[in-house]
């Protein structure tokens, strides 16, 4: 299989940070916060390879460092130590050592991201299709008809009704703005997708509606894609493999099959018979 | 500072062309940074001027900062020589560039300061045309932060501008930005052209004559030097077009005064409400007046 994303030693530490800030934080200190300096350790040492068309989920409780991880990933945050490498088709990139103009590049041609609010990801003053359309022009298309035609393909594919494409996503459903995200992520068809928390506060059966578009999506386009989530049941359904996050570390990771049927760490162990 | 202290006589009187020699100075450093960088938006100490800002000091501190005794000035508001704005900026710098003549022929000007149009003929590479600019960003209206607006300059990100032409199209059928339409400049920055009508702006493209444009109150200059591919941002299906002047049954109107159907006119409503069209450039329309009198008279 042909490898898309290895990400080596990631680490996030917001504030100033002290030589002992390691040693004192994670899950065996029971605190992401270090007691000598206060920074916080938002990740530390986090290393993965991703590769084409898999589903790797990243599992962990509000503060372990999950969504960290994604936004280093797609430069909304910059990280303090670590190396990742896109393995593109023709080259590489080292995602940390990338220029401004290349990162914006490489960001509008090569990846997408699904925010858990959809404020994040879509400009609520222009319309559902403007949105598609910023982002086609963002990778340098400048064809009026052309960004009209695939901005109404995207979102039949996502199923929001073609003919809403000139309303503002303001007067969408939570679940529609969602699909509208996800349209406008794949609009340059990334090989890899950033999914943070999609699913979280929408009703189950739109919940049950994306997870399936999100799969069949992956069948379609092979798009490796990274699942943030605390949702045990998403985990399930989507990814693969699967990375348990606590503090900022990673303390398990492997199948997913494996880690709910037989979770090794103890923290694990309770998420897992919590939830099921 | 020392209440008994008297100016030396030759320093008491204000220096030719008002501004101090520093303030000159440092406004002529600008105006060549903007020139080696076409169309960066070069932040330089806008002066107080003895004038409010927005009424064309950024113009006037261009204007006062190049005129020299054997430059002649014209000035124009809107096309034309008389309108208020015009006239005093005028009266001011004769008033303190003594020796420097003023004209109202676009031909004779050697440096044209002017609101919001470019002069109906084509300009030559001695002639060096100033623009007043109220607003000299054109991503102001797509990023209200300017820390961001610098960044997106820098990497040539206008991709919310196009949006928001694909957002006008969608709703409008057209792009309807009447004036300042956005315009790149030598393949990399866009710039706000100052507010003139899209009938002026294919007058950018390789234009002889050395663009200036100067934003007193946002402190901003900026350049279109000679000969600079300019290139108003567009669709490739959807070109950029200017305005026709075409009345219902699809003639291109004339002027009500000279005749000039190649001009960009201005509409003016009478007081019975009946319209009539006449040039917005009135030394242009003045001129035509004139050879047409002289064709009559032979």
């Amino acid at each position: 299989m042909k490898k898309i994303l290895e990400v080596r030693n990631l680490t996030k530490i917001h504030g100033r940070g002290c030589p002992q800030c390691i040693d004192s934080t994670g899950p065996e200190a029971d605190t992401n916060i270090c007691p000598h300096c206060g920074s916080v350790v938002a990740a530390y040492g986090v290393s993965f390879d991703l590769h084409a068309g898999e589903i790797l989920g990243i599992m962990g409780e509000s503060g372990s460092g999950k969504s960290t991880v994604v936004k280093t990933l797609y430069f909304d945050d910059a990280p303090s130590a670590g190396e990742a490498i896109v393995f593109d088709e023709a080259r590489q990139w080292n995602l940390f050592a990338l220029n401004a103009a290349e990162q914006r590049w490489l960001r509008n041609h090569r990846l997408g991201m699904v925010y858990q609010n959809p404020h994040l990801g879509l400009n609520f003053n222009v319309s559902a299709g403007g949105n598609i359309a910023e982002r086609l022009l963002m990778s340098d298309l400048a064809h009026y008809g052309e960004i009209r035609e695939r901005a109404r393909r995207l979102l039949a594919r996502t199923e929001v009704l073609p003919e809403r494409m000139d309303e503002s996503p303001k007067k969408f459903s939570g679940g529609m703005q969602q699909r509208v995200q996800i349209a406008k992520a794949l609009a340059t068809q990334p090989p890899l997708l950033y999914l943070d928390e999609v699913t979280t506060g929408l009703d189950l059966s739109v919940q049950a509606r994306i997870l399936d578009l999100i799969l069949e999506i992956q069948q379609e386009l092979n798009t490796a894609m990274i699942v943030v989530t605390h949702d045990l049941g998403v985990i399930r359904l989507l990814a693969g493999r699967t990375i348990v996050m606590k503090y900022g570390r990673i303390i398990e990771s492997g199948l997913t099959d494996q880690i709910l049927e037989d979770p090794q760490h103890a923290y694990t162990q309770r998420l897992v018979a919590s939830a099921l | 500072m020392n209440p008994n202290y008297e100016l030396p006589l030759d320093e008491a009187d204000y220096s030719f062309g008002f501004l101090d020699e520093f303030a000159k100075r440092e406004v002529r450093r600008t105006i060549l940074k903007a020139i080696s960088i076409p169309g960066y938006q070069t932040p330089y100490a806008s002066r107080e001027m003895p004038m409010g800002r927005g009424f064309g000091t950024g113009g006037l501190q261009l204007t006062l900062s190049l005129i020299g005794q054997d430059d002649t000035l014209k000035v124009i508001d809107q096309g034309s020589d008389d309108s208020v704005n015009a006239v005093n900026l005028r009266h001011f710098v004769e008033l303190t560039c003594p020796g420097v003549n003023t004209t109202e022929r676009t031909t004779e000007a050697t440096l044209i300061q002017s609101r919001h149009r470019i002069p109906e003929v084509d300009l030559t590479e001695s002639q060096v045309l100033i623009l007043q600019v109220p607003y000299p960003d054109p991503l102001v209206v797509v990023e209200p932060s300017e820390a961001k607006r610098k960044v997106m300059h820098g990497e040539g990100d206008y991709s919310r501008l196009l949006t928001k032409l694909y957002e006008d199209i969608v709703q409008f059928d057209e792009i309807t930005i009447s004036h300042r339409y956005p315009t790149r400049i030598n393949g990399h920055y866009v710039i706000d052209p100052s507010p003139i009508p899209r009938y002026d702006v294919p007058r950018l493209y390789r234009s002889k004559a050395l663009i200036l444009l100067g934003a007193g109150r946002e402190k901003k200059i900026y350049a279109v030097p000679p000969y600079t591919v300019t290139e108003p941002l567009a669709f490739d299906d959807v070109p950029f077009r200017t305005e026709d002047f075409r009345d219902a049954n699809g003639h291109r109107r004339a002027c009500g005064r000279c005749g000039a159907t190649d001009s960009f006119l201005d509409e003016l409503i009478a007081e019975d409400g009946s319209k009539a069209w006449q040039c917005s450039d009135s030394d242009y329309c003045n001129q035509r007046l004139a050879e047409l009198a002289q064709e009559v008279s032979a």
